[in-house]
Parts: C-alpha cells; sequence; structure tokens
C-alpha cells in the first residue's frame, strides 16, 4: 500500500510541479461561466434540460454524432436556458440504458441520434410520458415523439446535376461506405441527377459505383479505412471517371487522397458537411459538397421547446427548408450553370421534377 | 472466492509450475500477516483491483476540470485542489455504484422498480458476460484460446433472431426453441473452428478471429437482405422478435433482468460439472494439460478438440440469444456489444474456473451498468469503466506487479494457475 501512496503522491505533485504557480483566480459567484456572461445569447423561454444519446463513433466523429450535438451546442449557445449533456452508445445494447438514465435523470427532452435506435426511443416515449423524445433520422409519433429527417436524395439529386455538367470524360463515379438506405438515397439522388442531365441535354454521362435499380454498386465496407477509399477511388479513376461522390463519413476522405495524388485531374464531392470545412485540407479539389443540416434540424427543435411548444410530427429537412443542399466549392458553378441548378432545385422543390429513391423519408 | 480451490487442482499446474521458486515462510511472522501477505490467488485478484481502483482515480484527478483548474493557482489555496480531486473521485466512484448495486437517495422513493433498477442492470450486463466468459473458460481448459466469441454470439444473434421475428410458436415453445437455434448457430461457427483444428491442424486463434469477420460480414449483408431486414428497409436493423420468443422478465416488466441469467446460473453450474465432475471433463483437462500424455492415455485428441468446440459454440451461442431475446430484441451488427471481447478479460479475471468466471462477469457487469450513471450524473468520461477493466486484467495477468506493489512474498503454495497454453501449444 505505502508503494502505492508514493506512485499517486509523485504524480500528483508532478502535475502540480508543471503548473502550480498562479494565483487563485476572484471567488465569489465564479460557478458556471456561461450563465450570465454572453451578452449576444437571449435567455428567453422556460429553463429546459435537453440531453442526447448519441450512436456509435463518438461526439467528435465528424459525422452525424458531431454535427447532431452541434445543433444542441448552438441552441445553448443562443439560450442559456438550454442547459445540454450528452451520452454516447459504445454498442446497440447501450440504447435502451442510456435512454432511461437520462429519461428518468431530470431531462425534459431526450434526442436520439441515428435511425438504428429508433423502436427504443418509441418505447421509452410510451414508458416516460413526460418526457418529449424527439431522433434524428426516424420518423416520430404520438404525442411526445418528434421525427427529424432528412431527403438527402434531393441533394444528392442536384450534385449528380452539377458533377455531370462539368464532367469532361463523360463518367462520374460514387461509393459508400455500406449498402445501407441512409447512404444509398444519396447516391439514388446522385444518379438520377445524371440521369436528368441526359435527358435534358441529350448526353449520356455515365455513373460508375451504383446501380440504383439493381441496388448493387462499389463499397468501402467501412466508414473509417481511408486506404480502403483511395483504392475505390483510384480504381473509378482508372475507369475513366474524373469527378467522384464518396459517401463515406471518414473513408471518404481517401477519395481526397486519390484527388491529391492524381494532381488534381480527379476531383471530389463531399458528403454531409461542408467539405471545405470538415476536410479542409483536400478542399481544392472539390466542386461542392452535399450537405445535411443536421445541427440546424436538432438547433430548431430545442429553439421551439424552449419557446414553449415542443413539435410533434416530423421535420422533414428538404431543398426547399434548407435542411439539405448543394454547396459550391471553388467556384466550380459559372454562371449559366447555377442558374441551370437553380432551376432544378426549383423543379424538385416544386415537384415538377419527381425523385424516385425509394430510400426518401416519407412520413 | 473459496473456487479458488478448484482453480488449483492438479490438472491445471503445467510442466513449467515446476521451475518457479517456492519460497518458505519465514516462521516470525504471525499467521493472519501470512495469510494477507501470501500470493493467494484471491488476495491477489483483490489486490489487482484496488491497484487498479488507485490508478483509475489518478486518471480521474489528471482529466478533472475542476481539479485541474484549482492545481494552476495550488501554492494559493492547497485545499482547492484536494478537495476538488476529492471531489471528483468519490463522485466517480458513487456514481458506478449508485448506477450497478443501489442508489440510496431512490430508497425514499418506495419505487421498487427504481430501487432496484441499478442491480438489475447489473445482471442484464453480467448475463452474456458469464456465457461468452464460461465459453472461453472452457476452452482455455482445453488449451485453446477462443477469441471467436464475437463471430459465435453474432451467429446465434443471426439464428435465434431469425426464429424468433419470422416463425410464430406458442408461449413458452417459441423461446425455447429460439434459444436452441442460438446455440446451434454459435456451436456450429465454433465446431467449424474445432474440426479445422482437429483435422487440419489450423490453429484456432487465427480460424476463430477469421471466423468473427466472416460473421461480421454475414450479418451486414442479411442486413441489406429483404426477409431478415425489417421494412420499410431504410435500416441495417431486423424486425423486432415475437414477444413469446422472449426471454421472461424476472422482476415484473419495469426491470429488465430477465430468464436469461437463470440459465447462466445454471449454465455455470454445469461447466464446473463438466470440469470438475465427469469423465469428458477429465479428457478435455488432460488434453489441456499435456496432449502427448493424453494421446498416450488412448485420449483421441482430435475429437476432444471438436467436442470441446462445440460446446464452447454453444454457451458463446446462449450469450448471442440472451441478447437477442433478451435486452436488444432487434438482430444489429453490432448485437454482440463487446461481449466476445470482454468474455476472454472475464475469464482471464475467473482465473480459468467456472465459478470465478460467473463473478467476474458480474463485476464487469457492474461496471458496464454503473458506466451509465457515471456518464449521466458526472463529468467523468465512461472510458474510464474500461480503464478499470483493463487494468483489472492487466495486474492479473502480471502477479509480478501486483506483489511488487504490495510487497507480497510468494506463498508455500507457489502455483500460479496457468489457464492455457502458449501459442504451440
Amino acid at each position: 500500500m505505502r508503494s502505492v501512496m508514493k506512485i499517486a503522491a509523485v504524480a500528483a505533485l508532478g502535475s502540480l510541479a508543471l503548473t502550480g504557480c498562479g494565483s487563485k483566480p476572484g471567488s465569489g459567484t465564479s460557478g458556471s461561466g456561461s450563465s450570465g456572461a454572453t451578452s449576444a445569447a437571449k435567455a428567453v423561454g422556460k429553463k429546459i434540460n435537453a440531453c442526447m444519446v448519441l450512436d456509435t463513433g463518438g461526439v467528435d466523429d465528424r459525422s452525424f454524432n458531431q454535427s447532431s450535438y452541434d445543433g444542441m451546442k448552438a441552441a445553448n449557445k443562443a439560450n442559456p436556458n438550454i442547459s445540454i449533456k450528452y451520452v454516447p452508445s459504445n454498442s446497440g445494447a447501450d440504447y435502451t440504458p442510456n435512454l432511461t438514465k437520462l429519461a428518468t435523470g431530470g431531462c425534459a427532452t431526450v434526442i436520439g441520434v441515428g435511425g438504428l435506435m429508433s423502436d427504443n426511443v418509441k418505447t421509452a416515449a410510451k414508458t416516460y410520458p413526460k418526457v418529449h423524445f424527439a431522433e434524428v433520422d426516424a420518423p416520430g409519433t404520438g404525442a411526445n415523439f418528434y421525427g427529424i429527417q432528412y431527403n438527402t436524395a434531393q441533394a444528392g439529386f442536384l450534385g449528380g446535376y452539377l458533377a455531370a455538367s462539368l464532367t469532361k470524360t463523360g463518367k462520374v463515379g460514387t461509393w459508400g461506405g455500406l449498402n445501407i438506405p441512409p447512404v444509398t438515397i444519396y447516391m439514388d439522388g446522385f444518379t438520377e441527377g445524371v440521369q436528368y442531365y441526359n435527358t435534358q441535354k441529350k448526353k449520356n454521362v455515365q455513373v460508375l459505383g451504383w446501380n440504383e435499380k439493381s441496388k448493387k454498386g462499389t463499397f468501402s465496407n467501412s466508414f473509417t479505412d481511408q486506404n480502403k477509399g483511395k483504392s475505390v477511388s483510384q480504381s473509378m479513376a482508372s475507369n475513366g471517371a474524373d469527378i467522384i461522390f464518396p459517401v463515406a463519413g471518414g473513408s471518404g476522405l481517401g477519395a481526397g487522397a486519390a484527388a491529391q495524388a492524381s494532381g488534381g485531374k480527379l476531383k471530389i464531392m463531399w458528403v454531409d458537411t461542408d467539405g471545405c470545412v470538415s476536410a479542409a485540407q483536400y478542399c481544392k479539389y472539390m466542386v461542392g459538397s452535399v450537405t445535411k443540416n443536421l445541427s440546424g434540424g436538432v438547433q430548431a427543435y430545442l429553439k421551439s421547446s424552449a419557446d414553449g411548444t415542443y413539435p410533434t410530427g416530423n421535420y422533414i429537412g428538404t431543398l426547399a427548408n434548407a435542411g439539405v443542399g448543394l454547396v459550391d466549392d471553388n467556384n466550380s458553378q459559372p454562371a449559366a450553370l447555377k442558374a441551370e441548378l437553380a432551376k432544378v432545385k426549383a423543379g424538385i422543390t416544386s415537384g415538377s421534377i419527381k425523385i424516385t429513391s425509394p430510400s426518401q423519408p416519407t412520413s | 472466492m473459496s473456487e479458488q480451490k478448484a482453480g488449483g487442482e492438479p490438472a491445471v499446474s503445467t510442466p513449467e509450475s515446476g521451475s518457479s521458486k517456492i519460497e518458505t515462510p519465514d516462521g516470525g511472522a504471525g499467521r493472519l500477516r501470512e495469510v494477507f501477505r501470501s500470493d493467494h490467488p484471491a488476495v491477489l485478484t483483490i489486490l489487482a483491483i484496488v491497484a487498479a481502483v488507485v490508478i483509475g482515480s489518478i486518471l480521474i484527478i489528471a482529466s478533472d476540470q475542476a481539479t485541474r483548474t484549482a492545481a494552476s493557482y495550488f501554492t494559493a489555496a492547497p485545499m482547492d485542489t484536494f478537495s476538488a480531486a476529492w471531489h471528483a473521485v468519490s463522485g466517480a466512484y458513487v456514481a458506478i455504484f449508485e448506477g450497478s448495486i443501489l442508489n440510496p437517495s431512490s430508497l425514499s422513493s418506495g419505487d421498487t422498480a427504481t430501487i432496484f433498477g441499478p442491480i438489475s442492470e447489473t445482471i442484464v450486463s453480467a448475463t452474456p458476460l458469464i456465457f461468452a466468459g464460461l465459453s472461453v473458460t472452457l476452452a482455455f481448459r482445453a488449451g485453446l484460446f477462443n477469441i471467436g466469441a464475437q463471430g459465435q454470439i453474432l451467429l446465434a444473434a443471426i439464428f435465434a433472431g431469425y426464429v424468433g421475428f419470422s416463425w410464430h410458436l406458442p408461449v413458452v415453445l417459441h423461446v425455447i426453441v429460439a434459444v436452441l437455434a442460438g446455440i446451434l448457430g454459435g456451436a456450429l461457427w465454433a465446431g467449424l473452428a474445432g474440426v479445422l483444428k482437429a483435422k487440419t491442424g489450423a490453429h484456432e486463434v487465427i480460424t476463430t478471429i477469421m471466423l468473427n469477420y466472416v460473421a461480421l460480414g454475414l450479418i451486414q449483408y442479411l442486413l441489406g437482405v429483404h426477409g431478415f431486414q425489417a421494412k420499410p428497409y431504410n435500416q441495417a436493423i431486423s424486425p423486432p422478435v415475437d414477444h413469446n420468443a422472449l426471454y421472461p422478465h424476472l422482476f415484473g416488466s419495469a426491470l429488465r433482468a430477465n430468464v436469461a441469467f437463470l440459465v447462466a446460473i445454471a449454465a455455470t453450474v454445469a461447466v464446473a460439472w463438466l470440469l470438475g465432475r465427469s469423465t469428458f471433463g477429465f479428457r478435455l483437462r488432460t488434453v489441456g494439460a499435456n496432449q502427448d500424455a493424453a494421446r498416450t492415455a488412448g485420449i483421441s485428441i482430435s475429437r476432444v478438440y471438436i467436442v470441446v468446440m462445440l460446446i464452447v459454440g454453444a454457451l458463446a451461442g446462449l450469450a448471442g440469444s440472451a441478447q437477442v431475446l433478451g435486452t436488444s430484441p432487434q438482430v444489429t451488427s453490432d448485437i454482440d456489444a463487446g461481449f466476445g471481447f470482454d468474455a476472454i478479460t472475464v475469464s482471464l479475471l475467473g482465473r480459468g474456473s467456472p465459478i470465478g468466471t460467473f463473478w467476474a462477469g458480474m463485476l464487469f457487469g457492474a461496471l458496464r451498468a454503473g458506466s451509465v450513471q457515471l456518464l449521466a450524473s458526472t463529468n467523468t468520461p465512461s472510458d474510464l469503466v474500461q480503464v478499470l477493466q483493463a487494468l483489472i486484467v492487466l495486474f492479473i495477468a502480471a502477479p509480478g506487479l501486483v506483489r511488487l506493489i504490495f510487497r507480497l512474498r510468494r506463498g508455500a503454495g507457489g502455483q500460479t494457475a496457468v489457464v492455457a497454453k502458449g501459442w504451440n501449444g
């Protein structure tokens, strides 16, 4: 035991030696600085505890967990009366315990992230009728279960139209992390966008890596493996594709590496977030980013909740409400193309252009 | 931890144990002192846990923002640092306790579901760990490393889940058939490795690890196939298992603990009986201790390998069915929830004894359950729990380190149970 004490003491002293010489900051009502100091923020409405159960991958996954929690942070920053907290899940087995702990632990609203925990949230919403639940990427039901969904096929459609307009080889490529609908919905939209371009312009731009009818395509089978993403992208490039749209989170960075290795002959289109922000090292190879505004959806839900009304039913992010979109990176769109894209967008919004992907959220 | 006697029986002491130095205790010290300073396995296990908790505390302090802030003006107000550190450490361990055993503040509510919630969660997490831990333990005793519990759990979840959601049978019958399907799935997967080992000599470490990947690929594929994937086919998840196929709750529907835990207790007793009392158990231990001697004695090594792996897979299969027919009633590709690999550490902590594995499973189950509360009520990252688990196993695996820290001497008993043989065993 003595040895243990010694080790502990040495470790403690070591850490003190590095930092121990400051003076105590003004005592009194220090507490948490966020409560009063921020001037831009306005504390409005009632105080609510907003809590979030993340899916596997962690809060810093540069993907949907992070974007969703960013929405919480933004809501808290705009209105300090919304206090926020999250718990991550290590696997699907953690969903129910996490939801239960938060629902019984004083959270006014609990937001689940990711469609896989949909049934767990549904059950929790029945068990705890006084707590308001919401879920990202799944349809909501009942009085206390709100769905936050995104029709990303619409944004993918615009991306496909853009890629088809910009390709010089007449071939564009797309590949995914896994053959699951949240991924392939983008690839569906992208393919349909290219086909729409072909019928409009009487061209024959080909899509490598995805066949919407047979639901077969090219996948890296990982959302993290960059080398796999690079080799998949390079094989597409060697088959003639000069613009590639990876739908695979971190694995998609491999497409950026492939673009870099090609010396810029290969271009890429980023997914979910603005690539020039989230994957800035490859920004100069990007022609655009197909985005899904997760943080906006979460923030809007929390704002409404704090203002006094918990929304019910579903929010569906579309081009019309800017829940999904196409970001122009590197000014890739000449004025004429910009106008065309605006017309396509208007067509999708009005319904005159029909997107047929079966993965689109309906309710 | 009286079960350690079982762990020290002759069959597990290997030829190498003769090389360890045996010191006779000097007669001057008192008897009690001898007990506490011996390296009895139970003492070593407890001290390993103590050492892990102490190091865990240091990590909590180092990662605690309030403590670091206070430490920056340590010379001005030293007590602030200590109180912040104490607050962080005690808060974390109290949260783990409250999340896994009992939350005192719930007593006043008088609601049984709230009072017994934590212990129920411990049971829920411990059940698959016990099954999978027993699976690894049994393999260890036959001289085999089963790294494939993850794949066996996945296969069992596929089988049990499919029977659970696509067949519609009467109450009682449905859950039994589904559990048997899970056992079959796990046994097939591990049996494959057993046959490869027995017939071709392919090392089971390699084959079981590779079969994990195959199982993962298989489940990911199936979750994209209509008939296995849930409508409207927009998530990689299966339909929910029929209510009839679920393990009944033990203490009412408000608590998640279910009958699978009773099955786990029964499995522990069965494995203990198999190892200690049955003829096959004797053969198994003989093969595990010394293959050549076993062959000379007329034991068919290849048959023992195949049968052991079938049983090992069946046990892991029970872990998979406890998941899919218990608390996670939809098949997903992470339905194994890391139990397959935690099982190896549980089995190490249990030192190759079934009863030891049971209690190790309970401890790790409690840590898992406690980690949820840790997340919800403190700022300490839940990764602490994984660090604690890793440290415990590290100290168990390096008894010399524990002896050094706590100044233990080697006891007269001297034997450190070697639970499995090395790479070329």
